[in-house]
């Protein structure tokens, strides 16, 4: 006979402590994963608007123009099919939290800059049933028009009224067509992509290169030398409806 | 059996008449037409060729698209390195239609004998301008 009931009995018990053995002590040291942790190593982008700076330039639209320009989107001249990018809103309109009656008046007298704000917590991404919205690793809030089936939930989810959808074919309302970047199509929704198609070229986003005041900064804010983290560290500044608990990543300094 | 000539003959007037589209395409050439793309290159220095071999491009430049496309869009991934070493930024618009700027003569010619329907591509990316 090979083997006897004892021996196979002690072999079985071997195994099956090894085996568990592993799991315990191999798991907790591999699963740490950098991004959950918020390591400085992961990249995470985000924007500073200057709202000094910006205010001085009354009437400027040139980050609108330019964004809007190279990405093709559409002037439909209808407010209730508009489709926008990144545009200027009252200060009421962007920060009804902050605001007041009293507030001073060149604050509340002046428009602020708003766009997709790039959030940590995104509910748009929550609420899109086909996953064609979801959040890079670096933070940026991208959108795959191909798996867009427009049904807008993540129009209503945005608490910021940063994405727009497209009620007809954007084509015939496009000025000036820019071949190297794609139109969009009836029946899907469009908002900011911090200009990824730019970033991996090295450059900055349009709005941020193009604007006269230097009112835009852009960069990795998990960088505690970069400089919108010396920018945050040394003027005070807040963020659109932060009380939603989206952690918002556009800053600004009033 | 009664009046076999007959029904012969109206099974072979049938047969003729229900074939006669086959006879008539053969007889006339259409039959025979096959879609003769036009390849153009421009210009493009040490990049004379296509990303990929012509045979695999003529099989399977579908998948490749999609591909490029899903790498793009999902992971960022923009540049593809060429068997032969060269390195393309993955773009319809800007690498393929950069050389294959005849879309009418190039990209529909097969795809209206396949009746393959494009349009899903170019509801959106927009196509090189050509010169007529």
């Amino acid at each position: 006979m090979g083997i006897d009931r004892r021996k196979f009995l002690t072999i079985a018990g071997l195994t099956t402590l090894t085996t568990l053995g592993k799991t315990v002590l191999g798991s907790s040291p591999a699963g740490h994963d950098p991004i959950e942790t918020g390591s400085q190593a992961v990249k995470r982008l985000a924007m500073v608007i200057d709202m000094v700076k910006c205010r001085q330039n009354e009437g400027c639209t040139e980050c609108t123009k330019i964004c809007h320009k190279i990405h093709n989107v559409p002037d439909i001249g209808n407010a209730k099919e508009e489709i926008k990018w990144i545009w200027k809103e009252n200060f009421e309109a962007a920060f009804p939290n902050q605001h007041h009656d009293l507030l001073e008046d060149n604050i509340k007298n002046s428009p602020a800059v708003v766009l997709c704000n790039h959030c940590d917590v995104p509910p748009c991404v929550k609420v899109c049933p086909t996953g064609s919205t979801w959040q890079r690793e670096d933070g940026i809030i991208m959108m795959d028009m191909h798996r867009c089936i427009g049904c807008r939930y993540c129009v209503a989810g945005c608490p910021y009224g940063s994405r727009s959808f497209n009620f007809r074919d954007p084509r015939p309302h496009i000025d000036e067509m820019n071949p190297e970047y794609p139109t969009r199509s009836k029946g899907v929704v469009e908002k900011c992509n911090f200009c990824a198609e730019r970033l991996v070229d090295g450059l900055l986003p349009a709005c941020v290169d193009i604007c006269p005041e230097k009112a835009l900064t852009f960069g990795n804010i998990n960088d505690p030398e970069s400089e919108i983290r010396q920018i945050l560290k040394s003027r005070h500044s807040i963020r659109r409806k932060p009380i939603l608990g989206t952690n918002p990543q556009i800053y600004y300094l009033v | 059996m009664y009046d076999t000539g007959k029904i012969i003959l109206g099974i072979l007037i049938f047969l003729v008449l229900a074939t006669s589209p086959f006879w008539y395409s053969k007889a006339t050439g259409q039959a025979d037409y096959l879609p003769d793309p036009v390849i153009l290159t421009k210009d493009m220095p040490g990049k004379d060729v296509c990303v990929m071999p012509t045979d695999y491009m003529r099989s399977s430049h579908m998948d490749l698209l999609n591909d490029w496309r899903n790498s793009v869009v999902r992971d960022g991934e923009r540049k593809f390195v060429s068997p032969n070493g060269h390195e393309y930024k993955k773009s319809l618009s800007n690498t393929c239609m950069n050389c294959h700027s005849n879309k009418a003569e190039f990209c529909d010619k097969c795809h209206n004998y396949m009746a393959v329907d494009d349009q899903t591509c170019w509801s959106c990316h927009v196509e090189p301008k050509e010169e007529l």
